[in-house]
């Protein structure tokens, strides 16, 4: 599903270039549930701005399914973001002035799918992560846990391939840490590939493979299946 | 555009209420400005030229003065002295004269008496052509004619005041009417555009006025029109013309201006007309700077909302929005905003004008307010240009919003 070959990525700040990853190989295959973990400046947030094409990189190959991703023009990469993958955040990233329902239909506007058929399938995938009751309801009105089920629902209603998480227990208490974790293993369950961007030992625990990164290099890559 | 990008629109415009009602309020009050100057503009100009409709604006008006330039071994001060003859002579040799007529003045105001009815009048003494140089309308009977002129007929037309003061009401064609102890015949009524004084003149026969004032064949006052489709140089020329022919006649310099006067309605109201075009280009300009400083407001706010709204752009980049879709959002915004405002602009500016041009009476100064299709046209074409002005650069902006600087977790 997902390969990486050779990629490399620096940041040039003033005269200095920053090598943020270093030669990364790695392939993850469909429906992996695989967690990426690191301390901070490890490369971790790069290599997942890289995967969910918010980022390009400066050589090597990767490619998503069947698709080379590189040197794509903007309107391009946002067409795969919206077809190819779902993203969850630390912060939610809802906008607070939609409800939940239209939050999650958000991505099918993007597609051009007309707004009856939005809804209908917003409060379908609100009912799957158990917040049918919750459709009208502002972010504002919601509690972390809640907000964090309203942006599962909104990656997952463009039926993705891939869902990327940054750091989506971040915010969260642990009870609801465990919520978002099962539901996130209730996703890759169905079928879809999810990678998790996580510095918590125990939501990496969870998952069935973990890969480490240390200044920028994949310093281990342990399967637990 | 899709319904459905118009509704998405709206809800986000609503999210921002005051920011977006004070944006609209700049380009409805820099419209609603541009349509009350233009308005008043025309206003203001009706009223000029209605103060025209009441004379010909193809006339020559001529007074005799005294000479003020040595001439021929005359000196300077001699009185010039038109006569019937003068009027002969430039009906017969100036080229293009249409209608001509002298005025003999009677000083004062006349006693005027019917009945045991009395009032006081203006009285005119003239040719029968007057009539098309005061724009004098007929109602009833007629105008004086050449036989009364030839026969020193005592014979007279008055206006709807004296019908009314002296006649109340009756028909008062026939009648013989006391002016200043001279009985006159009414043979005609006539109505003037020039207002209550024009309205109560009295016009008597010229040859009439001069024999029973004797004036012998005095000429006070000298107009004539010129072809309708004049130039302002061809009635200048014309008048140079009278002017050489009057002074051969009277000895005096053509370079006098004093011994005779001249006043050209053709150049008068080209003068007029000039002005108000002058007027309205510098109206035009004042507008367009009002409606500038409204969108340079709305591009303002635009580009402070764009800011403001950074991470939520961030959103629906990572979300699947292109670039496109963010821009087209951008500047559909400004274009709503500066549209519907615009418009409430445009219709209360329109509302104002027809207020005051119902409450309002009509003067010489100010009279129907009004602004045009054109306007209407040209201020919806300016609207749209600046909406799409003012949207261009925020979104721009909003474009270039990098998505992950905008997701980073605060």
């Amino acid at each position: 599903m997902i390969h990486l070959e050779r990629v490399n990525k620096s940041y040039h700040l003033g005269h200095h270039a920053l090598h943020v990853l270093r030669n990364v190989d790695l392939t993850i295959e469909e429906g992996e549930l695989v967690s990426i973990m690191g301390s901070s400046g490890s490369g971790k947030s790069t290599l997942l701005n890289i995967l969910g094409i918010l980022d390009d990189y400066d050589s090597g190959t990767y490619r998503l399914g069947d698709a080379l991703i590189r040197d794509l023009s903007e309107s391009r990469a946002a067409q795969y973001r919206n077809r190819f993958i779902g993203f969850v955040f630390q912060s939610f990233n809802l906008l607070p002035f939609k409800t939940a329902a239209e939050n999650v239909a958000l991505p099918l506007f993007y597609q051009g799918v007309p707004r009856a058929r939005r809804n209908a399938l917003a409060l379908e995938y609100l009912a799957r992560v158990g917040l049918e009751a919750w459709a009208m309801h502002l972010p504002a009105e919601m509690s972390g846990g809640q907000k964090q089920r309203v942006a599962i629902a909104r990656a997952l209603i463009t039926k993705p391939r891939v869902l990327l998480a940054d750091e989506p227990t971040g915010a969260l208490d642990s009870k609801t840490s465990e919520q978002i974790m099962n539901l996130l293993i209730d996703v890759n369950a169905s079928g879809v590939t999810v990678v998790i961007v996580t510095h918590e030992p125990k939501v990496a625990a969870r998952t069935h493979r973990t890969i480490r990164l240390r200044d920028g290099v994949i310093e281990a890559d342990e399967d637990r299946a | 555009m899709s319904l459905d990008r118009l509704v998405e629109l709206v809800e986000t415009l609503r999210t921002a209420k005051l920011r977006t009602a004070l944006t609209a309020l700049s380009v409805a009050w820099g419209i609603f400005m541009l349509v009350i100057l233009l308005g008043s503009g025309a206003g203001i100009q009706n009223g000029a030229e209605h103060q025209f409709r009441d004379d010909a604006t193809n006339s020559l008006w001529i007074w005799p003065g005294a000479t003020s330039l040595p001439f021929e071994g005359h000196k300077i001060g001699r009185n010039v002295r038109l006569t019937d003859e003068d009027y002969d002579a430039v009906k017969r040799h100036v080229d293009g004269v249409v209608h001509i007529t002298g005025r003999f003045y009677l000083q004062g105001q006349f006693t005027v008496s019917y009945h045991g009815a009395v009032s006081s009048f203006d009285v005119r003494a003239c040719h029968p052509d007057h009539q098309f140089l005061e724009n004098t309308l007929i109602t009833s009977g007629r105008f004086i004619n050449q036989l009364d002129l030839a026969e020193n007929r005592k014979v007279a037309v008055i206006g709807p005041v004296a019908v009314e003061r002296l006649f109340k009401g009756k028909d008062p064609i026939g009648e013989w009417i006391n002016v200043r102890g001279m009985m006159v015949r009414v043979v005609g009524v006539f109505e003037d555009e020039g207002g209550e004084e024009e309205q109560s003149k009295i016009y008597i026969p010229i040859s009439t006025a001069q024999m029973a004032y004797g004036g012998a064949s005095q000429i006070h006052q000298l107009m004539f029109t010129i072809d309708e489709k004049t130039d302002v140089e061809h009635s200048v020329a014309v008048a140079g013309q009278t002017k050489r022919l009057l002074a051969a006649r009277h000895h005096f310099s053509p370079e006098d201006k004093r011994a005779l006067r001249v006043r050209n309605t053709v150049e008068d109201f080209q003068r007029i007309v000039m002005l108000f075009q002058r007027i309205r280009v510098f109206i035009w300009i004042v507008g367009i700077g009002t409606i500038v400083a409204g969108i340079v407001g709305v591009g303002n706010i635009m580009l402070i909302s764009v800011r403001e709204r950074t991470k939520e752009i961030g959103i629906r980049k990572a979300l699947g929005a292109t670039p496109w879709a963010i821009v087209s959002q951008i500047v559909l915004e400004a274009l709503i905003v500066t549209g519907v405002s615009g418009y409430l602009g445009l219709f209360a500016g329109i509302a104002t004008l027809e207020l005051v041009r119902k409450h309002v009476p009509p003067s010489d100064f100010f009279r129907d307010p009004s602004v045009n299709l054109g306007v209407v046209v040209g201020a919806t074409v300016l609207l749209v240009l600046s909406g799409l002005l003012a949207g261009y650069f925020p979104a721009r902006m909003a474009a270039r919003v990098n998505p992950i600087v905008a997701l980073r977790a605060e």
